[in-house]
């Protein structure tokens, strides 16, 4: 798979993440392709995580989890949590390229992330529509 | 695929070692790390099992400075070279620009080269790539092994086993005692840059 994106479309990303996950509390939210490369990140400005090692292992993660899913007769698990003491991370998956992560503290319950998570993937997946037709 | 960030400047490229198992790959990501330490900012991550072989992978980034005004970022992965991780190994190779093909120099590990090179080619074609087209490099690791006695395979062989038709550039090498460990890299970043700069215009 190959694709371009421009500044415009990477600054409308951004916007997304940031006003939809950064500012209702997420720490930390990423948009990676499957080959482990960051696309988008936005974080709260506090946090120093390696994000490029994160992404490397997400994606890393999620393609033995798909290949998991595939053997058990399952097309994919779209979703995926990891629940720890003090920090969260959701993965979520927006197409067959590109996936969306965020960190969470217990502050924010999962299932308003969810619910943010799915209609940041929405608009995400209509941008990433707009690269396939120019 | 390289991604080309226009935001940020920034290209990020991904190289993945391949090549038998303890053919020598988690080695030479050892020795750049170990080498380039005051460049590399973060840690090297390995996933390996309790014998310290190689599980999924191993993944090393660092920064090599601009080109054309972009900030190039190149992520250097292994892949676990054991047959039994094929999928995992097909996994890994999801998105690559690049490919260093680690050989080993061992007389008895000859017919593991040419299986390795064998299933890289049938690797890259399930992602609709091919080893004739992408860049590649080949290493013949464990140079150092002839000082000790142990029989290796000649460079001649070599060529004629694994280069005969893809007629790229190899390198003698040693990972352990980095001998040509920093060449082949930068080998395969150049070339790799110089197809990525072409796929652009």
């Amino acid at each position: 798979m190959s694709y371009t994106l421009g500044q415009e479309q990477l600054d409308r990303m951004e916007d997304i993440l940031q006003q939809n996950l950064v500012d209702i509390g997420v720490r930390c939210v990423f948009l990676i392709d499957m080959a482990g490369n960051i696309i988008a990140n936005k974080d709260n400005g506090k946090i120093k995580h390696d994000v490029y090692s994160l992404a490397a292992l997400a994606a890393g993660n999620f393609g033995a989890v798909s290949a998991m899913a595939k053997i058990i007769g399952e097309g994919e698990f779209s979703l995926l949590f990891h629940k720890g003491k003090k920090e969260n991370i959701h993965f979520n998956k927006i197409d067959a390229d590109f996936l969306l992560i965020t960190i969470f503290s217990n502050e924010i319950s999962l299932g308003f992330l969810r619910l943010k998570v799915s209609e940041v993937a929405e608009m995400i997946k209509k941008i990433l529509s707009e690269i396939n037709t120019p | 695929m390289a991604f080309v960030n226009p935001k940020k400047k920034e290209v990020q490229v991904k190289i993945v070692y391949y090549g038998p198992g303890r053919g020598g790959k988690t080695t030479n990501l050892e020795y750049i790390y170990k080498k380039f330490d005051a460049r590399i900012k973060t840690e090297m991550v390995t996933i390996k099992t309790h014998g310290d072989r190689t599980l999924f992978f191993d993944f090393l980034p660092f920064d090599i400075g601009k080109v054309n005004g972009y900030e190039i970022k190149v992520q250097l992965y292994t892949v676990p070279g054991q047959v039994k991780y094929n999928a995992t190994r097909r996994l890994v190779l999801r998105g690559v620009d690049g490919i260093v093909f680690v050989a080993d120099s061992m007389m008895v590990r000859r017919e593991k080269n040419i299986l390795s090179i064998k299933n890289l080619q049938e690797d890259l074609a399930n992602y609709k790539k091919s080893i004739f087209k992408i860049p590649l490099v080949l290493q013949y690791n464990k140079v150092d092994l002839e000082e000790q006695g142990i029989p290796l395979t000649s460079v001649e062989t070599l060529q004629k086993d694994l280069n005969s038709q893809l007629k790229t550039s190899a390198f003698k090498a040693s990972a352990l005692k980095g001998t040509n460990v920093v060449p082949t890299m930068k080998k395969i970043v150049s070339m790799t840059i110089a197809t990525i700069v072409k796929e652009l215009k």
